[in-house]
């Protein structure tokens, strides 16, 4: 049943995101202990691991954030090493910290980042991505007087204003409602079919579930499982991640 | 173009956040006021150790209110991850550090422009007529003194001792740069021809020119972990 890939044997159209032997210390702490992960154009992986097991390590190297110790990682055919704005260019991420302006409204904060990506018709792409995640009525409102799932619904925006090739989720479905789910999920199906490659970090095991076509177990810095989801059912997936003693942290 | 419009919007950002809070500012202003008002009282009415003290004054309240500045916006960076966000951006380090930069420098400014007048009324001087040679000093002084402290405040974000680690760093640095004003403030202030302050804001535009090649150079490594 446990099936941990090796990532140079794999076939098809060139990854979207590509790590081999990534391996990252914190001084004396091992985060990461030798991943290798392959993720195609229009792929959803899902990574589900307890805290401290090395999700958001993961990403924050995918997304040029750390740097790895050692290892390498390609996105989108930009190699972190030697293209980190090539790399930053084709990434959306939505991290664990919302990374919005308190003090600005949500238009104003989209608008800043339309300027830093550098969008034609900002105005136009700010009123439309605040339209999708219905957030024009409260357009002109200051973020600090948002709920915390306004504020998710804002960061989502953000995202949605790029044309990323890969995109990086870090618990995406924190603070968000019934409603703003579905958005996000649509949102990563819309981007599958576009042709983005997602790497979802999540607890929430029916959701990572419903949304992936690959699922990973990481744990103690080791991706310790990798399979197809067709492969497994959610019950037989909740076992197998039972197996690896860290039932409690999953939902 | 890109570079430039990457620069104004962080720095259009950053202004746009104190106006609406006023904290650094309002913070800025109250400590600038305390540090004029307390020394008056301790010069008392001797116009001759006030004028020998005066430039120092001005510098002392310039450099301390600046450094208020500098903390707080670094702060606004912090929290809920922005830095992090603004990292994320498809942009050069360069911009990051020169919207900052430009940001902390306007606000800077604003408040010495408020102080001036505050610190003429205090200490009965005619400042109106020096305002435009003083302004030839206070404006490249400001702008060493923002360069370094934009990077260093960056540096030291991710410390937990970071409001006591920038003026640590900051000032030992920026002591040429700070005598410098004063030596050349003071000329002013005593209405001595300005040809002889030139010396020293020639001295300081060359810090200026030296913060800001080293900023530029190692903002990116110092940002980046």
């Amino acid at each position: 049943m446990v099936r941990v890939e090796n990532a140079g044997t794999r076939l098809g159209p060139p990854p979207a995101i590509e790590a081999r032997r990534l391996v990252k210390w914190y001084g004396s702490q091992p985060a990461l202990r030798g991943i290798d992960l392959v993720v195609a154009p229009g792929e959803v992986l899902a990574l589900f691991g307890p805290n401290g097991a090395g999700k958001t390590t993961l990403l924050r190297i995918l997304a040029g954030r750390a740097r790895p110790t050692s290892g390498a990682v390609q996105i989108a055919g930009h190699s972190l090493d030697r293209d980190s704005d090539g790399v930053r260019r084709a990434i959306g991420v939505l991290a664990h910290g919302h990374q919005l302006y308190e003090a600005l409204t949500a238009r104003e904060n989209l608008l800043f980042a339309a300027a830093m990506l550098g969008l034609d018709r900002p105005r136009e792409h700010v009123s439309e991505v605040l339209a999708r995640v219905g957030l024009e009525a409260a357009a002109e409102a200051r973020v600090r007087t948002f709920s915390s799932g306004m504020k998710r619904r804002l960061a989502l925006a953000k995202v949605m204003l790029r044309e990323p090739k890969v995109i990086l989720l870090d618990e995406p479905y924190a603070s968000l409602d019934l409603q703003a789910t579905k958005l996000l999920e649509e949102f990563i199906l819309a981007k599958k079919i576009g042709g983005a490659a997602t790497i979802l970090a999540t607890h929430n095991l029916t959701m990572g579930f419903g949304v992936a076509d690959r699922l990973a177990i990481l744990r103690q810095g080791r991706l310790v499982f990798e399979g197809r989801r067709e492969e497994t059912s959610v019950e037989a997936f909740r076992s197998l991640f039972a197996l690896h003693g860290e039932l409690g942290a999953v939902e | 173009m890109i570079f430039v419009g990457h620069v104004m919007a962080i720095a259009r950002k950053d202004l746009l956040a104190e106006w609406r809070n006023r904290e650094s500012f309002t913070a800025m202003f109250y400590f600038a006021f305390l540090v004029l008002f307390l020394f008056n009282f301790a010069l008392g009415a001797d116009q001759a150790l006030i004028r020998g003290a005066s430039s120092g004054l001005l510098w002392l309240a310039f450099t301390f209110t600046s450094v208020l500045g500098l903390g707080r916006s670094v702060q606004g960076e912090l929290e809920n991850d922005c830095l992090e966000g603004l990292l994320l951006y498809p942009t050069q380090r360069e911009a990051i550090y020169l919207g900052k930069l430009l940001g902390n420098f306007s606000v800077i400014l604003v408040v010495e422009l408020v102080i001036l007048p505050l610190f003429a009324i205090l200490y009965n001087m005619d400042l109106w007529s020096q305002i435009p040679k003083l302004l030839l000093i206070a404006v490249p002084g400001t702008l060493g003194f923002a360069a370094a402290g934009t990077l260093l405040s960056s540096m030291t974000a991710g410390l937990r001792a970071r409001e006591a680690m920038l003026p640590f760093l900051l000032f030992p640095l920026t002591i040429p740069l700070i005598l410098s004003a004063v030596k050349g403030t003071e000329v002013v202030l005593r209405g001595e021809p300005f040809e002889l302050a030139m010396p020293w804001v020639k001295l300081i535009a060359a810090f200026d020119v030296v913060f800001l090649v080293t900023s530029l150079l190692t903002f990116e490594y110092l940002v980046e972990e």
